[in-house]
């Protein structure tokens, strides 16, 4: 397979020249406009996108064409085979065939939830959909709740009790774990161990505390790869107690964010970025808010800041002591580093300027000193209470999960541990590498894993005992405020599994009772009000416990905590561990769509790289796509280098969760593995790495080049000075030709006309809507040769611009779906008249009438036709046919297809309306993208009503219309964004 | 040297070339009238069930409104086929042990359901919607035909896309008042065009004729 980069395309000052000349530009690649970007850009697929890639000789596959040609015209004798129609036997109460039914639940990340509705048909869940009521989603979902389904249906998931390989029931196992517990009762269970990923179910932490009860020597130990180490240390640091901290991004005018990615990363992120977008846009967008973002490698934060400064991991302390001193923080002396003072003042006289309105947020993967800092910060600066919110922790029992981790395997070195039961978590292929904890779990006499996959872990451990998906069973579980919810299956188990609750009952109670009883009876008597009956209904029906966030805190600060903080070191390259944004700790390995998902600003899929600077890159002599050797205290192992505009110089970012070994048919091989470097003393990096080249080239698959509209005015922005002065700036900057000017016969809308508007000043990136289009549209993944042949099927893609300095641009997102125009070049090329208007203004894709002749992706100036070249839809595999939405057509093979506004939505509302002799309101209609979309950056409705949301935003002085010049008359149109940079400071850096 | 050829064979040519052309010819039209006949569409063709319902015996012998199984047919896309339960409602005291009724105490008994051919079988990429059909004004026996007469089920129009088109390009054509919609036998009117015209009226009837109307 041909790359589509070459090394090393131009010098590194060309690069700098051009990003002078050219305002907006995708690529590294684009900027330098170097030849081979050029052919790349000219041909809409690369030369070997039409070509059948499969190892079959150009002989035989003429003779498959003739014989499927001449059978062809036979398969339209066949009769339509016979279908079955089954009724129920007892009707459940509620169920409509042919309406979708919504259940509220939770969906856990690492222990922390996000509240959801799941849309279920006839007992399948298909989709998820936000919990409008839940304060971790307001009506909003993540992208790791859109996948959650696909896990449910993975057929890679574990699926049976086995011993050693061998299958066992459920009773032979509960035997085999009796047999090994009971001997141990007489040492008082000392060798007995728990080993769990981080508890918050308040049920199942009550469980394990009656486990120890009856076992008063057994231990308990959590780990998290990617959880709060540093949060709980620097909490402790500061305030010499574990606290959770949240923070009220709607009452904050300025925003430090010290290396953190809140807006797209991490637990209560939906709602951060919600509340972060409607102070930037809300009302006249005369009083936005403000953001800094100093950070260790390119995220969607730091590129939607007002000002980003890009600075080593270990500097970033440095940067926020010298800063925390000059606030007027007591007991601390400035780092005498020297860094920076332009950006220490301008920033430290903005916060100071912002009592109380202000928030320093620091990266959950930053240090504990950078956390305790900003604590001091936000309490110097009076924020407490105010937007920095502090909670008891939502853990069960907030533990050192290192130092926890590291007692484990001392002691299963020592063979001080005869069962081992790890329930969730995967240690074997996360846990720190110098623990080595894959030989050392084989000291241990019995090992039982409760895993959701057969994974690394499992296959480790004798007894494997498959866990039920949230979607299959009962259980509880906390928001990032403490809110809890109670968590309701909605599909029976698909495989003979059993949730840990179910498990620690069955040693409690034998024989153990189901996961309803056990949590019915843990709220009954936690909650113990006389109409228990009524308030669990009403509990799970919501989707939350009423009032059950954590109460704040008020945690004073130590008096001598500055003692404590330690200056880092720093020499060489430095490497920073990262969670993927998309994959987490490896958890989501399996998960095709989050795979094929691209990354949030290289657009990678499929793979994990190193991210280097250009700079550095060239210092190295390595250019994209290179393969090397990372040597990190010796540790070594093979990845490929990726470019990455606004690095900062002699630092990697490397992402944890790929280069799985064990996770299913879709993880295994996917990247490389980070976890073969981690240390237990650095956890989320350190200096000295070294890079060494291999002489190896490796494709990586980046959409970022695909369907390129060629640089034109495709983003607009000002600053928020600039549009005060000249309202009017985008129609300056665009051309709209008179509506008369076109060969298209003219139109009236009479009825509806549905449109959209998408706000590019509320947009961060975080790729929610892609996930939920893709499993709203039942849109297939590809796999990373097909997005290498640049045949990736999104109907909805996120293109990202970078303006200025390549060492440190801004970054612009611009969310792209079919523009449904109203003169639309793709109908009038369509040789079959497959793609025709619909009376509502809707640009309408018939599947069975298209023939695979592509002219209309051809003709589409805007790219967002997608050609299913093969049959990439999985016709096979059961599980996945139930996650579909049935009332999406499922395309097949030749077949064009794109966005329609979720047009199935639209009827339906449409029935309704009819049947109930109104019209549609407002509202009523929300496209897949839209109901994911945190920041409501996605607005859609009927524009031929001007009380609409939708046309009031495209009457605002900001609307445009991408290639308005061509006067195709797009239905999607866009809000030019605003920023907000402080005047004080000139440059971006 | 003899002819090998005689005299009529220039115009046997030039028949076997119009003979080719019409052949062809005949060939296409022959694969439109197939997919169009009752051996393609199944129109007309009883279907064999595993109980062998009557709806001649339930709709025009006892006079059972379609929306005591079909329950569904008001609100949803889907009219329902009724569940066991619906069934044993009158068959746990009626024909209690009548042996053809197996299939159906069967069912109840082991809970699974019974699996009925679906006769009525639009293409996976057609969305049809029942409720918005019943609830403005289109008669069950427009589409499924005379059910009171039929002993098994059969489909009563060829349900192809010009079919449906006939319909929804003039509905005023085929409406009827909505408390006649159930009603097997209406008659309509001699001056249809007007009353249908009327109809539409009052019940807001679109005609509509965009794809994604039905295909999606």
């Amino acid at each position: 397979m041909k790359t589509e980069q070459t090394r090393d395309l131009v010098p590194l000052e060309a690069l700098t020249d051009a990003a002078a000349r050219k305002r907006y530009w995708r690529s590294l690649e684009e900027l330098s406009d170097s030849p081979e970007f050029q052919e790349l850009l000219h041909t809409e697929f690369p030369p070997n996108a039409t070509e059948f890639l499969d190892e079959v000789s150009r002989r035989r596959f003429i003779q498959l064409a003739a014989a499927s040609f001449g059978l062809a015209g036979l398969t339209a004798c066949t009769r339509q085979p016979p279908e079955k129609i089954l009724p129920y036997v007892n009707p459940p109460e509620n169920a409509i065939p042919g309406h979708p039914l919504y259940f509220a639940t939770a969906v856990p990340v690492a222990g922390v939830a996000e509240g959801v509705l799941v849309e279920t048909h006839l007992g399948r869940p298909t989709k998820v959909e936000g919990n409008g009521e839940h304060p971790a989603s307001l009506g909003a979902t993540s992208v790791h709740s859109q996948a959650s389904v696909l896990d449910l249906y993975d057929p890679d998931r574990a699926k049976e009790i086995s011993h050693l390989g061998v299958w066992q029931s459920w009773e032979d196992f509960q035997l085999a774990l009796m047999q090994s517990l009971t001997p141990l009762r007489s040492g008082k269970g000392e060798r007995f161990r728990i080993l769990t990923d981080t508890v918050t179910s308040p049920s199942l932490g009550a469980q394990i505390q009656a486990v120890l009860a009856m076992f008063p020597g057994a231990k308990w130990y959590q780990y998290d790869p990617a959880g709060r180490h540093s949060a709980r240390a620097g909490a402790l640091t500061a305030f010499g107690r574990d606290v959770n901290t949240y923070y009220r991004f709607d009452k904050a005018d300025v925003v430090l964010a010290l290396d953190s990615d809140f807006l797209a990363c991490g637990p209560g992120s939906t709602r951060f970025a919600h509340d972060f977008a409607n102070r930037r846009a809300g009302g006249d967008r005369s009083n936005m808010n403000r953001l800094y973002s100093i950070e260790s490698s390119m995220t969607s934060t730091g590129g939607k800041a007002d000002h980003r400064l890009p600075l080593r991991y270990a500097e970033i302390e440095l940067f926020a002591r010298d800063l925390a001193a000059s606030l007027g923080v007591a007991g601390l002396t400035t780092s005498g580093s020297q860094n920076h003072p332009e950006w220490i003042s301008a920033v430290s006289r903005d916060l100071m300027a912002h009592r109380g309105a202000c928030v320093v947020v620091p990266g959950l993967h930053q240090s504990p000193a950078v956390h305790a800092l900003a604590h001091a910060m936000n309490s110097a600066l009076g924020n407490d209470g105010k937007t920095v919110i502090y909670t008891d922790p939502l853990e069960v029992q907030s533990t050192d999960q290192i130092a926890s981790l590291r007692e484990l395997v001392n002691d299963m070195d020592a063979g001080r541990v005869d069962v081992l039961l790890t329930l969730g978590g995967n240690p074997v292929y996360n846990a720190p590498q110098d623990f080595d904890f894959r030989a050392r779990l084989h000291k241990v006499k019995t090992t039982i894993r409760v895993g959701l996959h057969s994974d690394e872990t499992s296959v480790e451990c004798q007894w494997q005992v498959p866990e039920t998906h949230f979607m299959e069973d009962w259980g509880d579980t906390r928001a990032f405020d403490g809110t809890l919810t109670i968590q309701q299956p909605l599909i029976l188990p698909l495989y003979d599994s059993t949730s840990s609750l179910r498990l620690l009952d069955s040693i409690l109670n034998p024989p153990g009772r189901s996961s309803y009883e056990i949590v019915q009876n843990y709220w009954q008597k936690t909650n113990g009000a006389n109409n228990f009956e009524q308030w669990w209904r009403k509990s799970v029906h919501d989707g939350l416990i009423a009032d059950s966030a954590l109460p704040p805190l008020t945690p004073q600060l130590k008096t001598d905590w500055a003692q404590s903080l330690s200056s880092p070191g720093q020499q060489g390259i430095e490497l920073a561990f990262r969670p993927d944004p998309y994959l987490y700790d490896g958890r989501y390995a399996n998960n095709t769509w989050l795979q094929e998902l691209p990354q949030p600003m290289t657009k990678l899929t499929w793979d994990n790289a190193v991210h280097l600077s250009p700079a550095t890159a060239k210092q190295l002599n390595v250019g994209n796509q290179d393969r090397v050797e990372l040597n990190y205290r010796g540790n070594k192992v093979e990845a490929s280098i990726w470019i990455s505009p606004g690095q900062p110089e002699n630092s990697a970012t490397i992402h944890l969760g790929w280069g799985r070994w064990h996770s299913g048919r879709a993880g295994n091989g996917a990247g490389f593995n980070a976890y073969a470097l981690r240390p237990s003393d650095a956890l989320w990096g350190g200096s000295g790495l070294q890079i060494r080249r291999l002489d190896k080239d490796y494709p990586l698959a980046t959409t970022q080049l695909h369907q390129s509209m060629e640089g034109r005015d495709l983003i607009l922005s000002a600053t928020a000075a600039e549009y005060k002065n000249n309202p009017d700036f985008v129609s300056h900057e665009t051309k709209q030709p008179p509506k008369e000017l076109t060969l298209y016969p003219q139109w009236n809308y009479t009825g509806y006309a549905w449109g959209m508007s998408i706000d590019l000043t509320r947009c961060v990136n975080c790729s929610a809507c892609v996930v939920a289009c893709q499993a709203e549209n039942n849109i297939p993944v590809v796999g990373k040769e097909q997005v290498l042949a640049r045949r990736a099927m999104h109907w909805l893609r996120i293109d990202t611009y970078y303006e200025g300095d390549p060492a440190n641009p801004r970054a612009f997102y611009q969310p792209v779906p079919c523009m449904q125009c109203e003169n639309a070049p793709c109908e009038l090329v369509c040789p079959v008249q497959a793609t025709n208007h619909s009376s509502d203004g809707l640009n309408d894709m018939v599947y069975n009438r298209c023939v695979g002749t592509r002219y209309c992706s051809n003709n589409c100036p805007y790219k967002v036709r997608r050609f299913n070249f093969l049959l990439f839809q999985d016709w096979v595999t059961e599980q996945t046919k139930l996650q579909r939405n049935p009332d999406v057509t499922v395309r097949s093979r030749g077949v064009m297809e794109k966005c329609t506004y979720c047009v199935q939505r639209i009827r339906e509302a449409d029935i309704q309306s009819r049947v109930e002799d109104r019209f549609i309101r407002d509202g009523e209609v929300q496209t897949a993208c839209q109901q994911a979309c945190p920041t409501r950056a996605i607005v859609f409705g009927d524009i031929n009503n001007h009380d609409n949301e939708v046309a009031k935003l495209k009457s605002l002085n900001l609307n445009y219309a991408l290639l308005a010049e061509l006067n195709t008359r797009p239905r999607t149109t866009y809000l030019a964004e605003l920023r907000n940079p402080n005047p004080e400071l000139k440059s971006n850096a | 040297m003899p002819q090998f050829f005689s005299r009529t064979a220039n115009s046997l040519a030039r028949l076997s070339l119009l003979a080719v052309v019409l052949g062809i010819a005949l060939i296409a039209w022959l694969g439109a009238m197939i997919v169009r006949s009752p051996y393609e569409t199944l129109q007309d063709v009883p279907r064999r069930q595993p109980v062998p319902f009557s709806h001649e015996h339930h709709v025009g012998g006892l006079g059972i409104d379609c929306r005591y199984c079909h329950t569904t047919v008001e609100e949803s896309s889907f009219a329902n086929i009724p569940a066991t339960k619906v069934c044993m409602n009158c068959h746990s005291q009626m024909w209690a042990v009548a042996p053809i009724l197996e299939p159906v105490r069967e069912s109840y008994r082991s809970g699974k359901s019974i699996e009925w051919t679906r006769v009525h079988d639009l293409p996976q990429f057609v969305y049809f919607n029942h409720s918005i059909h019943v609830n403005k004004g289109i008669g069950c026996e427009t589409c499924h035909g005379r059910v009171d007469r039929m002993p098994l089920i059969w489909q009563a129009q060829d349900l192809t896309m010009s079919w449906c088109l006939n319909c929804h390009r003039d509905p005023g054509m085929f409406v009827r008042p909505k408390e006649k919609v159930f009603e097997m036998g209406y008659t309509p009117p001699a001056n249809q065009r007007e009353f249908g015209r009327k109809l539409v009226k009052e019940y807001h009837i679109q005609s509509l004729t965009s794809c994604s109307t039905c295909h999606r």
